[in-house]
């Protein structure tokens, strides 16, 4: 007996909640963009669970490319992170504040 | 057995992201991120989705998690954060507010009968053939174009990042240099 859909999808919304907290409350560059990685991760989820609860192979293509761009995300952040703190040693995005007013 | 594999994993992803959210220590994250993503890999298996599942460990867990613990060790972030200092006034209640929020948004929306759709409109999902030549067939016929699209974007996304982590003599200015 398979474990019906809708339990996966809450599963995905509880994950993404999860990620969408961290993003919110916490500082660190890093750790924010791992609580990115946790949303794209839930959203992933969800995809696979429509593609088994429709019988269509276009979710699981879909996640594909999400994951494809995950990974190109990936890299261009860190590199901005990495440009930052050459200069600058602080590890919050509090200090990242040139564009204020 | 279908339930049991999908409490247990459902239950490790679920505390991995907690300790993404919970742990101090940066390096401590990426090693629960690390439990997220094979739970969730775990989890694709149960829902017959295998090559998505074989590209989630290689990909993520394998690579950018990777990624992640080298930039990490490379800026020499992973001190510990004091997590008690709340430089914004009601910055917790408000985002455990919004989560919540969005939390409800996703259950209705889950809920609702809007996802349903027609069904198999690119391919089935099941029937004779293996996941992967599926998800080949519809990937190379119908989803061409955006095939091709994702590979500039690996391109652009490469050599975004070598210009951008490049020591130059100009560089990118600091914050202290800009400012008057």
């Amino acid at each position: 007996m398979d474990v019906p859909g809708p339990w996966y999808l809450g599963l995905a919304a509880v994950l993404f909640t999860v990620g969408a907290l961290g993003l919110l409350v916490r500082r660190n560059v890093l750790v924010m963009f791992m609580c990115v990685e946790l949303m794209l991760n839930a959203v992933n989820l969800t995809f696979v669970t429509y593609s088994r609860m429709l019988d269509d192979i276009g979710g699981q293509v879909l996640v594909f490319f999400v994951l494809v761009v995950a990974a190109a995300e990936v890299v261009v952040g860190l590199a901005i992170i990495v440009a930052i703190f050459r200069k600058r040693s602080e590890a919050t995005a509090d200090d990242i504040s040139l564009l204020k007013g | 057995m279908d339930w049991l594999v999908f409490v247990v994993a459902g239950v490790s992803a679920l505390a991995g992201a907690l300790g993404v959210v919970l742990a101090r220590n940066p390096v401590h994250s990426a090693l629960m991120l690390i439990l997220t993503l094979f739970s969730v890999a775990v989890l694709f298996v149960a829902q017959q989705a295998h090559f998505l599942a074989a590209v989630q460990v290689i990909v993520y867990a394998g690579a950018v998690v990777v990624l992640f613990l080298f930039v990490i060790m490379f800026l020499g972030v992973d001190r510990e954060e004091d997590v008690r200092r709340d430089p914004l006034v009601a910055q917790r209640p408000l985002a455990f507010v919004v989560s919540m929020l969005v939390l409800l948004e996703v259950l209705l929306l889950a809920r609702s009968r809007w996802a349903t759709g027609a069904s198999s409109v690119v391919g089935p999902a099941s029937g004779p053939g293996s996941n992967i030549e599926k998800i080949a067939s519809a990937l190379f016929t119908r989803y061409l174009l955006a095939f091709e699209a994702t590979s500039i974007l690996l391109v652009i996304a490469v050599v975004g990042a070598v210009v951008l982590a490049r020591r130059t003599p100009g560089g990118i200015k600091s914050q202290q240099e800009v400012r008057p």
